[in-house]
C-alpha cells in the first residue's frame, strides 16, 4: 500500500528542509489518505484492512511530524544521525535556562492572581522567542551545521513545553 | 412493452447488485436506522410510520420489549424497564452513585455494571443489544433481507471502554459493524454533503444524555475533524431532571416511589419540550403521596437550567483552544440532537459564536442519515460523490507510571488510525511478566483519569534485570478503539497479552453471550425468510395489479374471480407470519394468472406485428 522503508519527506514527495510548504505537505497528505484510509478498505479482506490501518497510521505519524516545526526539525536532525531528543541530556545554556525558569515563576504569580492578561504576555513573549529560534534553526541546517542546529531545537523544545504548560494554565482560567 | 413479469417463490428476478447497509443511531433517549434508497438517504419508520424507537427495553412476563411497548411499561414496571442504558455503558457501579434516576436493583460488584432483570442478569451491553436487534429486524423487514453492514454512531466524547461495549453491543445484536461512527461527524457528513459546504463548522450536538462539540474543517471532500470535545454524561435526561427537582421542590414532597419518580419525570420532559414552542407549560401528576399541580413558564426554566447550559460551553471553548480557533473563525454552527431544540441552547450558542445557528436538518435524524450515507459507501456501493473522513480520539490514552502518574502516550484529537510504541525494560532477574495499567483522560493523576485496562504481558524471555527490551505497540483505530501489542526486541520474543478491562466485557463474556444468542438464532433466520417473502410477494402484487389494470378484457368473468381470489389470498398471507402459507399463496397466485400471462405475451407480440406492418406499408 506504502513504502514503510521511505521517510517521511519521501513519503509525501516534499524535500528533506526545514521550510515546508503547508499547502504542498497537506494536499499530499490528503491524497495519501485518500488512498489508504480504512474507510477505502472497509470491504476488504482482514489482512488488508490491517495493511490500512498500519499504512493510515503511518501516513498520519508522518504528516504530524512534519507539520510541527519542532518535532520537523528534531526529525531532520535524526536523519542525519542525531537525537535530539535524548531526555538524559539535560544540559542547557545557562541563561536560556534562567530566562524560561523566570518566566515560569512570572506565570505561576500571574495564575494565583487569576490574571490573563499577564499570562497570555508571558506566552506572547515565548512566541516571540520560538519564531527566532526556528528561523535560526532553519539556518543551521540548511547549512548542515548538526551541532548547532542540535542545540537550538532542544531550546525550541523547551519552549515549547513551556508554551503547552502555559496554555494549560490560561484553559484551567478559562473552565473556572 | 411491459410483459407480466413471474417468477418462482423465493427467486429474485433481479441479483442483489446493491448491499443492505445501515446507519444506526443508538441514543440515549431514542435510536434511529436510515439507510440510502435510490441515492436518498432515509429514516426507515415503524409500521406505523414512526421513525424514533424510544431506547427502553423491557424485560416482561413472557417476552422482551423493545421501543414504545417497553416505555408504556416504565412507569407500572420500573425496575424490569430499563431506559436510558446509553449512560451505563463502559461504566461501573461507582459512576452511578446512589442516583435517584435509577430504579434498577444493581448487582453488586466490581467492573461492568449489572442489573438484575425479571429476565436474569443482564449487562448495559446486552440491555442496548436489544435496541439494536430491534433496529436490524426493522431494516431488515424494510430491505427485505440480512442487512450487509452497519455503522453504529457514537458520542464523540466516548471514552474507549463505551466505544468497546457499543460495539460488542452490535455484534451482540448479530450486526456486521462497518465504523462506529462519532456522532457530530455523521453529523457533518449529512449536513456537509447536502448543503456543498466548504470551511471550518462547529457541530453543536447536545443529545438526551451526552453532549458533543466537533470543530471541522470540510474543504474539497474531506472531512477533517480539528478537535472534539464533550460530557459524555450531559443531556436533555439532565434539563429534565433539573424540572422534575422544580417540581418536588414546589410541591413539598418527600422522596417518591420509582413508579411515582418516572410518571413525574415525563411529566417533566413533556413540561421542557412544550416550553420550545410556549411560555408556560403545565406539570400535572397524580402520585401516591398527593397530586403536583405547577406551571413552569420558561423564565424559571432558564433560570434553573442556567448551569447545565453553562457546562455545554467549557468543552465548546476547550474545544475551540485544541483547534487553535476563536469563534469568528467559524463558518457555521449546525445544531444535533433533540435537545437543541430548547430555546435558551439556540440563545446560548447564537451569543456565543456570534452567528444563529444552522438548524435546516432535523436534529433528531441528522445522525442516522450521516451514518446511513457514510455505510452505503463503505459498504462498497460506490455513487456519485467521493469523500474522505478523518477523525480523532477525543481523550488521551496513557499509562500508569511511578507515584501513580498517568504518562500520555497518545494525545486527545490525535488524527485516528495512530499507532505509538514504547519501551520497556524489567526490573528483576529472570522477571517474565509485566502489567501495564492503560488509562484515558487528561488529569496528571492516575486516579483521576478513566481505567480502560490492565494488561499482562507474559512469556518475556528471562534474562538480567534491565537486559530486556520489551517494545509496546497501542494501536488507535478507526473506530477509536485501543489494541495493545508487545515483543522483545533483543530476542523478538511476541509476549502474549491477557486483558482485563476496567468495565468491559472480557472476550470469554462476550463469546458466552453470542453461543446464547446464537440458540435464537434460528427464530432469526426464520423471519428473515418471512421478509424476503414478503418482499417477493408485495412484488407479485404490483405486477398482477398493474397488468390487470393495462389487460383486464382478455379475462372472462370466472377467469378475473380466480385471479382476484388468488390476488386476495397473498394479501392475507402476507400479513400473517407463516412463511410457508404465503409461498403456497404466491405460487397459486403464479398458477391463476399463467394463462393470463400467455395472453398478454400473444397481444403484445400482436401489437408488435401490427405496428411493423403499418411501418412497412407506410
Amino acid at each position: 500500500m506504502i513504502d514503510f522503508s521511505r521517510n517521511h519527506f519521501e513519503l509525501f514527495g516534499l524535500p528533506p528542509r526545514y521550510r515546508v510548504d503547508d499547502g504542498a505537505l497537506e494536499h499530499a497528505y490528503r491524497a495519501l489518505q485518500a488512498k489508504v484510509h480504512p474507510d477505502r478498505h472497509a470491504a476488504a479482506s482482514d489482512a488488508q484492512k490491517r495493511q490500512a490501518l498500519q499504512a493510515s497510521a503511518r501516513v498520519n505519524e508522518a504528516y504530524k511530524t512534519l507539520r510541527d516545526p519542532v518535532a520537523r526539525a528534531e526529525y531532520l536532525l535524526e536523519l542525519r544521525g542525531v537525537d535530539a531528543t535524548d531526555e538524559t541530556d539535560t544540559q542547557l545554556p545557562v541563561a536560556f535556562l534562567t530566562q524560561q525558569l523566570e518566566r515560569r515563576e512570572t506565570a505561576d504569580e500571574a495564575a494565583s492572581a487569576h490574571d490573563d492578561a499577564g499570562l497570555a504576555a508571558i506566552s506572547d513573549d515565548v512566541a516571540a522567542d520560538a519564531k527566532r529560534l526556528r528561523s535560526d534553526v532553519e539556518r543551521a541546517l540548511d547549512s548542515n551545521d548538526v551541532v548547532a542546529a542540535r542545540g537550538l531545537v532542544r531550546e525550541l523544545r523547551f519552549l515549547a513545553k513551556l508554551a503547552e504548560d502555559l496554555d494549560a494554565m490560561r484553559a484551567l482560567e478559562l473552565d473556572r | 412493452m411491459t410483459l407480466f413479469q413471474i417468477s418462482e417463490p423465493g427467486e429474485s428476478p433481479l441479483p442483489h447488485a446493491r448491499k443492505r447497509a445501515i446507519g444506526i443511531d443508538l441514543g440515549t433517549t431514542n435510536s434511529l436506522v436510515a439507510t440510502v434508497r435510490n441515492g436518498l438517504a432515509v429514516v426507515l419508520p415503524d409500521t406505523e410510520g414512526r421513525p424514533l424507537v424510544p431506547s427502553v427495553v423491557r424485560y416482561g412476563e413472557q417476552r422482551v420489549d423493545v421501543g414504545y411497548q417497553a416505555l408504556a411499561c416504565a412507569t407500572k414496571d420500573p425496575a424490569n424497564t430499563i431506559v436510558s442504558v446509553k449512560r451505563l455503558m463502559g461504566r461501573g457501579l461507582d459512576d452511578v452513585g446512589d442516583d435517584r434516576r435509577y430504579p434498577y436493583r444493581f448487582v453488586e460488584g466490581e467492573g461492568i455494571i449489572r442489573i438484575a432483570t425479571r429476565a436474569g442478569v443482564k449487562t448495559p451491553v446486552e440491555i442496548s443489544a436489544e435496541i439494536l436487534q430491534a433496529l436490524r429486524k426493522r431494516a431488515e423487514d424494510s430491505l427485505g433481507g440480512e442487512i450487509d453492514g452497519a455503522i453504529v454512531t457514537v458520542p464523540a466524547y466516548f471514552d474507549d471502554a463505551q466505544r468497546q461495549a457499543t460495539k460488542d453491543a452490535a455484534r451482540l445484536a448479530g450486526l456486521t459493524v462497518l465504523r462506529l461512527l462519532n456522532e457530530p461527524t455523521a453529523a457533518a457528513i449529512a449536513y456537509g454533503l447536502d448543503n456543498a459546504s466548504e470551511g471550518t463548522y462547529a457541530i453543536f450536538d447536545l443529545g438526551g444524555g451526552t453532549f458533543d462539540i466537533s470543530i471541522l474543517k470540510l474543504s474539497r471532500g474531506v472531512f477533517e475533524v480539528l478537535a472534539t470535545n464533550g460530557d459524555s454524561a450531559l443531556g436533555g435526561d439532565d434539563f429534565d431532571h433539573r424540572v422534575f427537582c422544580w417540581a418536588l421542590e414546589q410541591a413539598r414532597m418527600p422522596p417518591l416511589s420509582a413508579a411515582d419518580a418516572r410518571q413525574l419525570m415525563t411529566r417533566a420532559r413533556d413540561a421542557k419540550e412544550m416550553l420550545t414552542g410556549h411560555d408556560a407549560a403545565p406539570i400535572v401528576a397524580e402520585l401516591s403521596g398527593g397530586a403536583i399541580e405547577a406551571t413552569l413558564t420558561s423564565t424559571t426554566f432558564t433560570d434553573i437550567t442556567r448551569t447545565l447550559v453553562a457546562k455545554t460551553l467549557a468543552p465548546v471553548k476547550r474545544a475551540l483552544r485544541d483547534a487553535k480557533l476563536t469563534p469568528a473563525d467559524i463558518n457555521g454552527v449546525v445544531l444535533v440532537g433533540g435537545a437543541t431544540r430548547m430555546p435558551q441552547i439556540r440563545r446560548a450558542v447564537a451569543e456565543f459564536f456570534g452567528q444563529p445557528p444552522l438548524t435546516n436538518l432535523n436534529p433528531e435524524e441528522v445522525v442516522a442519515i450521516g451514518a446511513a450515507i457514510q455505510a452505503n459507501k463503505l459498504v462498497g456501493n460506490r455513487e456519485g460523490a467521493d469523500w474522505l473522513l478523518l477523525d480523532v480520539i477525543p481523550l488521551s490514552l496513557g499509562i500508569e507510571t511511578m507515584g501513580g502518574l498517568a504518562e500520555k502516550i497518545v494525545p486527545r484529537n490525535s488524527t485516528i488510525p495512530v499507532t505509538r510504541a514504547q519501551e520497556f525494560t524489567t526490573f528483576k532477574d529472570g522477571q517474565t511478566a509485566m502489567a501495564l495499567h492503560v488509562v484515558q483522560g487528561e488529569r496528571e493523576k492516575v486516579a483521576d483519569c478513566r481505567s480502560l485496562a490492565r494488561f499482562e504481558l507474559r512469556g518475556i524471555p528471562p534474562m538480567v534485570a534491565g537486559a530486556a527490551r520489551i517494545r509496546v505497540s497501542f494501536e488507535v483505530d478507526a473506530d477509536g478503539l485501543l489494541s495493545v501489542s508487545a515483543r522483545e526486541q533483543i530476542t523478538g520474543h511476541e509476549a502474549s497479552i491477557v486483558v482485563k478491562p476496567s468495565y468491559g466485557l472480557t472476550d470469554g463474556e462476550i463469546a458466552r453471550m453470542l453461543q446464547d444468542s446464537f440458540a435464537h438464532a434460528s427464530d432469526d433466520a426464520q423471519a428473515r425468510a418471512l421478509a424476503e417473502a414478503r418482499v417477493e410477494a408485495d412484488r407479485i402484487i404490483v405486477a398482477t395489479q398493474s397488468a390487470l389494470a393495462a389487460d383486464a378484457d382478455l379475462l372472462d368473468a370466472d377467469e378475473r374471480a380466480a385471479i382476484d381470489r388468488a390476488l386476495d389470498a397473498v394479501r392475507q398471507a402476507h400479513d400473517g407470519t407463516n412463511r410457508a402459507a404465503l409461498a403456497k399463496a404466491v405460487a397459486a397466485l403464479n398458477d391463476a394468472t399463467g394463462t393470463f400471462a400467455a395472453r398478454r405475451m400473444d397481444r403484445g407480440v400482436s401489437r408488435a406485428l401490427t405496428g411493423r406492418r403499418i411501418d412497412a406499408l407506410g
